[in-house]
């Protein structure tokens, strides 16, 4: 490890390994900061992601994908389910271990220094600018500087907080979560089961993510305040009791699950902070890997370019956030809007919507026809729902 | 006051992330309620997905 790097990135997930490859290709030096002693593990995911939104970044190894996903299954309260088969686009379960390995590998090809058992304590900063961050290497304290530092460090973001950005959320925008890595389970595999309601998951969802062989993420994400009467694990191991009772759980793995709007001002002097750190994920989905991914590369891009122009100030830095939001982060937006109305339907409104969308014919089903059904008492919305789900 | 009931932290972060003074340190493995700032809000005890974090306060 040096002393000096053109760029840090800390955190090895596919928002760092993204943002450390970018700046690898383009020719300048960068360490990838890894806390834990493996790239890719613990996993904390359910390691969906769409197919299109992977093949932008990498094309997709075997090795990575559990399973194909070709459809969903949406299950109402009342326990009527809705078929729905992926018109376009299809989906994957990854496993993220050797997933996130070789994304990391991509960067460390393309000459980043990747480094594990570095855990960044706090950042150097000097003048208002961030130049660098204090680390335990190995359980040794060190300092190495870089004129930017990409925090890729996820939720509740130790660098960013260290800047002093908030990076807290909002107890509303916030799910309570736990998965299970569950195995002698028969599910089908090339389809996710999301189970809504009340008696399932009130304010959120419980999923299925089949990974092959009676192989399967199971879990949960609920409404924070819901979880102060019962907490997710109880309603996830009731629904595993009466569901899966001879399932063997290998790993289990809990966490908050972030359904915020994206932050507005990720970035200072010398920072910019990607993926869950900067609070980019799909707030109806949960899902964060791809938004990271994204973020990732175009701060490795925008990093390239402020070293060129040898400025590193806060408002050049801004370009980065005006294309995270033209890219995705104004689709975040509209899916945050959309999240707000179906959070408050009723177990009636779900089982009433589930009826409506059996009625549409199997082909013209879409995830579109189910969002446009669930806000069709804000037509105002439709627009959004329209906006987002052209392509499925 | 917010106790640590026992020894099944997962280390999540996830009360980090909605505590309103952000008065919660987690490391790799030990969590630590700095307890000078906090305002017994309880969200934390709320959000925790295995119910690891209790109120003790009597109210």
């Amino acid at each position: 490890m040096k002393n000096n790097y053109d760029v840090i990135v800390v955190g090895g997930g596919p928002g760092g390994s993204m943002a450390a490859w970018e700046v690898a290709k383009a020719g300048y030096s960068v360490c990838l900061l890894e806390k834990d002693r493996d790239i890719g593990y613990p996993v904390r995911c359910g390691e969906a992601i769409g197919e299109a939104a992977l093949r932008q970044f990498v094309d997709p190894k075997d090795s990575w994908i559990a399973s194909e996903i070709t459809g969903t299954t949406l299950v109402a309260p009342d326990n009527t389910s809705v078929d729905i088969d992926f018109a376009k686009e299809t989906g994957y379960i990854l496993n993220r271990r050797i997933f996130d390995y070789d994304l990391s590998r991509y960067a460390a090809n393309a000459g980043a220094e990747v480094y594990t058992k570095s855990y960044v304590k706090g950042l150097i900063i000097e003048d208002d600018f961030i130049k660098g961050v204090k680390l335990d290497y190995l359980g040794e304290p060190k300092e190495i500087r870089a004129n930017i530092v990409i925090g890729a460090d996820g939720l509740a973001s130790r660098i960013g907080r260290a800047a002093g950005i908030r990076t807290q959320v909002r107890m509303k925008d916030m799910e309570s979560g736990l998965q299970y890595s569950a195995s002698n389970v028969d599910v089908p595999i090339n389809k996710m089961i999301m189970y809504v309601g009340s008696n399932h998951a009130p304010g959120g969802y419980l999923w299925i993510f089949p990974k092959g062989n009676k192989f399967a993420n199971i879990g949960i994400g609920i409404d924070g305040k819901a979880s102060q009467h019962k907490s997710a694990k109880a309603y996830l191991d009731e629904f595993m009791d009466a569901n899966f009772p001879n399932a063997a759980i290998l790993t289990t793995m809990c966490g908050g699950v972030p359904c915020p709007t994206p932050m507005k001002s990720p970035i200072k002097n010398g920072l910019m902070l990607v993926g869950d750190a900067a609070h980019l994920i799909n707030p109806v989905t949960g899902g964060g890997i791809a938004p990271a991914m994204k973020s990732g590369m175009i701060s490795g891009q925008i990093a390239s370019e402020a070293i060129k122009n040898n400025d590193y100030s806060e408002q050049f830095l801004s370009k980065y956030v005006k294309r995270v939001f033209k890219e995705f982060g104004n689709n975040h937006e509209r899916l945050y809007r959309i999240k707000e109305v179906i959070h408050k339907l009723t177990d009636d409104e779900l089982n009433g919507i589930a009826i409506k969308v059996k009625k549409i014919d199997p082909l013209k089903r879409s995830l579109g026809s189910v969002f446009k059904t669930a806000v069709y008492k804000k037509p105002s919305l439709i627009l959004d729902v329209v906006r987002i789900f052209a392509g499925f | 006051m917010i106790t640590i009931k026992d020894n099944r932290c997962d280390f999540c972060a996830a009360c980090i992330t909605v505590c309103p003074p952000d008065c919660i340190e987690v490391r790799e493995s030990s969590i630590k309620i700095i307890e000078e700032e906090c305002i017994d809000c309880d969200l934390c005890v709320y959000i925790c997905p295995i119910d690891v974090l209790e109120q003790t306060n009597e109210k």
